[in-house]
């Protein structure tokens, strides 16, 4: 009897299959503490990158005139001073990253994969129970919306409804209509993260990153997770409304970046062209702009104890 | 592929905003136009929850934002005359509460337009000499709500050819204050006047209890602020609009949620988006205000394209409010404001003039 009962029921929901979420297959584990490492792109993820290097990112003449116009100075706004990195972007800054997985505790189905990062104290979920993406008149959050499968071991995840963001914190613009294909990759205690950006108002071609990760053998201290943003007002005395930005042609440090290294103009600037092998021919051939002057030496203190005191 | 369906999906929508604000420009012409001009049989009124108590539709108009309780329901913004049915239907999946206001954020047609059947399927609640004095025409109707102006701009004479909105649309309650608040379903509701801004009668209407706030075109997210001057409104307005929006708005967790946005057009937002929004807007008003400024011609201004690095996302060359006809909106009103510096004579251009 109770075979029956339990092939009928195998039967019914067999029938009923259609209409059942659909659970992702099981693939590698993610769950643990982990922690970039930073050997790849180095200069731009932890210094930060330098003002008007755009160089390798596939953008357009509208993202290339706003990250023109950026001035550094906007973050300084009350409004501005808690941004996010927005998820296709905030695993390339220093962060502690914790994933774990939400399971039905009836069916140990996989509902979702959480990841907190210690970068803003955001958590992401990923739906792997097949739901469907929200409507175009959902609201956007920093993470997105996000849904998830497996194949194989590996890990995609398909992620829309991000809020404005930016490819590159120098002022590269990664507009609201941006969607966002992830690929994560487990070989024992290292995990590659691989980001494919696609966005339709400021990308001509889809932008491709990738980062790794290595597993902590060990939980962090609880503070080195938290992130507290509280504004102030910065400067007291700049009108209320004021939108730091230069004149789009007139950015003072827009050839700051390409003398400081000694690369071509033509390079700085982004495009697809600058992500190909073949770009670097044309930048043999381009012209190499004057180096900086030399800054200044001999500078005299005008506080404190004289030079020649100090230390005694 | 992915890139491809995006964009033609967000052209799509901005082309179905625009149809809806090229009839509703024309609105204060009356929702006739509307009826002539778009098919709204096959238009699906999308439903989103913002509270428990405050609902967001989306139809082929502007927004119009649900607010239920113990008292009834408040609208905000009905949407075009043709959709009232569709509309109340929606309406009546959230509550079946008696409708007791109606508020417009403004005179456009697509906001307005369902005014009279939806007010009509509502009731005012009234008592004593109101309804000696009234009889059932004091509950008849929900109350309809506005800024002085917008009932100014509707019982005005209608240019010649065009239709009057009909009496029954038209605002039953107005202010003329800084702001009109109430309490209703146990919570303040606060409709602000932004004067000169989209047009000269918008209002924000807040529900502080719920934290949510409905802006009417004073913050979309399809399209560049759409600065109608003939109906009153300016550039300078709108951006102190956006500005008193952001001052209203708290985020909740870093720079998102909190005080939910609902817009005139468009996605459901946050204080965030407002801010990008606004950033926008002060950004291109401020480079063509210094270009006013250096004496440049408005052609010279557009060969600047001070608008480039946002046209892929708001603007457009085609439709009733273009991304030229911004500019021109913009040139015009810093040039009306900031009037450029006549260029100084050179002694010898004087001499050889009194020459």
């Amino acid at each position: 009897m109770t075979k029956l009962m339990s092939v009928i029921a195998l039967a019914a929901s067999l029938v009923a299959g259609a209409s059942l979420p659909a659970f992702a297959q099981a693939g590698a584990d993610f769950s643990g503490v982990w922690q970039p490492r930073y050997h790849e792109d180095q200069p731009d993820r932890i210094p930060g990158p330098e003002l008007t290097d755009y160089t390798g990112l596939p953008i357009n003449d509208s993202a290339r005139q706003y990250a023109n116009s950026w001035d550094p100075s906007r973050l300084t706004l009350p409004e501005e001073q808690c941004r996010v990195h927005v998820s296709p972007y905030i695993y390339r800054g220093p962060l502690n990253l914790r994933i774990w997985e939400d399971k039905d505790p009836k069916t140990q189905d996989l509902i979702a994969i959480k990841h907190y990062s210690s970068t803003f104290e955001q958590t992401r979920t990923i739906w792997m129970d097949g739901r469907p993406h929200p409507g175009p008149n959902a609201a956007h959050t920093w993470m997105g919306f996000s849904t998830g499968r497996y194949d194989g071991d590996m890990l995609i995840v398909e992620t829309t409804h991000l809020k404005k963001g930016w490819v590159r914190r120098n002022g590269v613009p990664m507009s609201d209509q941006a969607k966002m294909t992830e690929y994560m990759v487990r070989n024992g205690e290292v995990m590659t993260h691989i980001v494919v950006l696609v966005d339709p108002v400021y990308l001509t071609e889809p932008l491709v990153k990738s980062q790794d990760f290595v597993r902590s053998t060990r939980e962090l201290p609880a503070g080195t997770w938290l992130w507290v943003c509280d504004p102030v007002l910065e400067i007291a005395d700049r009108p209320e409304g004021d939108v730091p930005a230069y004149l789009p042609d007139e950015h003072p440090f827009k050839e700051e970046y390409a003398r400081r290294h000694q690369i071509p103009f033509v390079g700085i600037y982004g495009g697809a062209q600058t992500m190909y092998p073949e770009f670097q021919d044309v930048l043999k051939k381009a012209p190499i702009p004057p180096p900086l002057p030399q800054p200044q030496t001999g500078a005299q203190r005008v506080t404190g104890a004289p030079q020649g005191q100090q230390g005694r | 592929m992915m890139r491809l369906q995006t964009s033609t999906s967000r052209k799509a929508r901005f082309l179905s905003v625009a149809a809806a604000l090229l009839v509703g420009a024309a609105l204060a012409v009356g929702t006739a136009i509307a009826q002539q001009n778009q098919n709204f049989d096959n238009v699906q009124i999308d439903t989103v929850k913002v509270r428990d108590n405050v609902y967001m539709l989306v139809g082929a108009g502007g927004n119009t934002t649900v607010f239920t309780g113990s008292d009834g329901i408040m609208v905000v913004d009905t949407q075009f005359a043709p959709l009232s049915t569709k509309i109340l239907s929606a309406i009546r999946a959230i509550s079946d509460g008696p409708i007791r206001y109606i508020v417009n954020t403004h005179v456009h047609g697509d906001h307005i337009g369902g005014n009279e059947s939806i007010s009509k399927a509502g009731h005012f609640r009234a008592g004593g000499n109101v309804v000696g004095d009234l009889g059932a025409a004091a509950t008849a109707t929900a109350a309809i709500i506005a800024h002085e102006n917008v009932l100014k701009r509707l019982s005005a004479d209608p240019p010649a050819g065009q239709p009057q909105v009909p009496f029954a649309a038209w605002p039953t309650e107005t202010y003329i204050t800084k702001k009109r608040e109430f309490l209703f379903n146990g919570e303040a509701v606060q409709i602000i006047h932004e004067p000169d801004a989209h047009t000269d009668g918008d209002s924000l209407v807040f529900f502080r209890k719920a934290d949510v706030l409905a802006t009417g075109d004073l913050f979309t997210t399809v399209m560049y602020p759409f600065i109608d001057a003939a109906n009153g409104g300016t550039i300078d307005g709108y951006i102190n609009a956006l500005n008193a929006i952001m001052d209203i708005t708290v985020a909740s967790n870093v720079n998102e949620g909190g005080t939910m946005v609902i817009p005139g057009h468009g996605r459901l937002s946050d204080e965030q988006d407002v801010t990008e929004y606004r950033n926008m807007a002060t950004i291109v008003r401020d480079r063509i205000k210094e270009y006013v400024k250096r004496g440049m011609t408005l052609e010279q201004v557009k060969a600047k394209k001070p608008t480039l690095d946002f046209d892929p996302r708001y603007g457009s060359d085609s439709g009733f409010w273009t991304t030229s006809m911004f500019v021109e909106t913009i040139y015009k009103q810093m040039v009306a404001a900031n009037p450029p510096a006549k260029p100084t004579q050179s002694k010898n251009q004087q001499k050889g003039k009194s020459e």
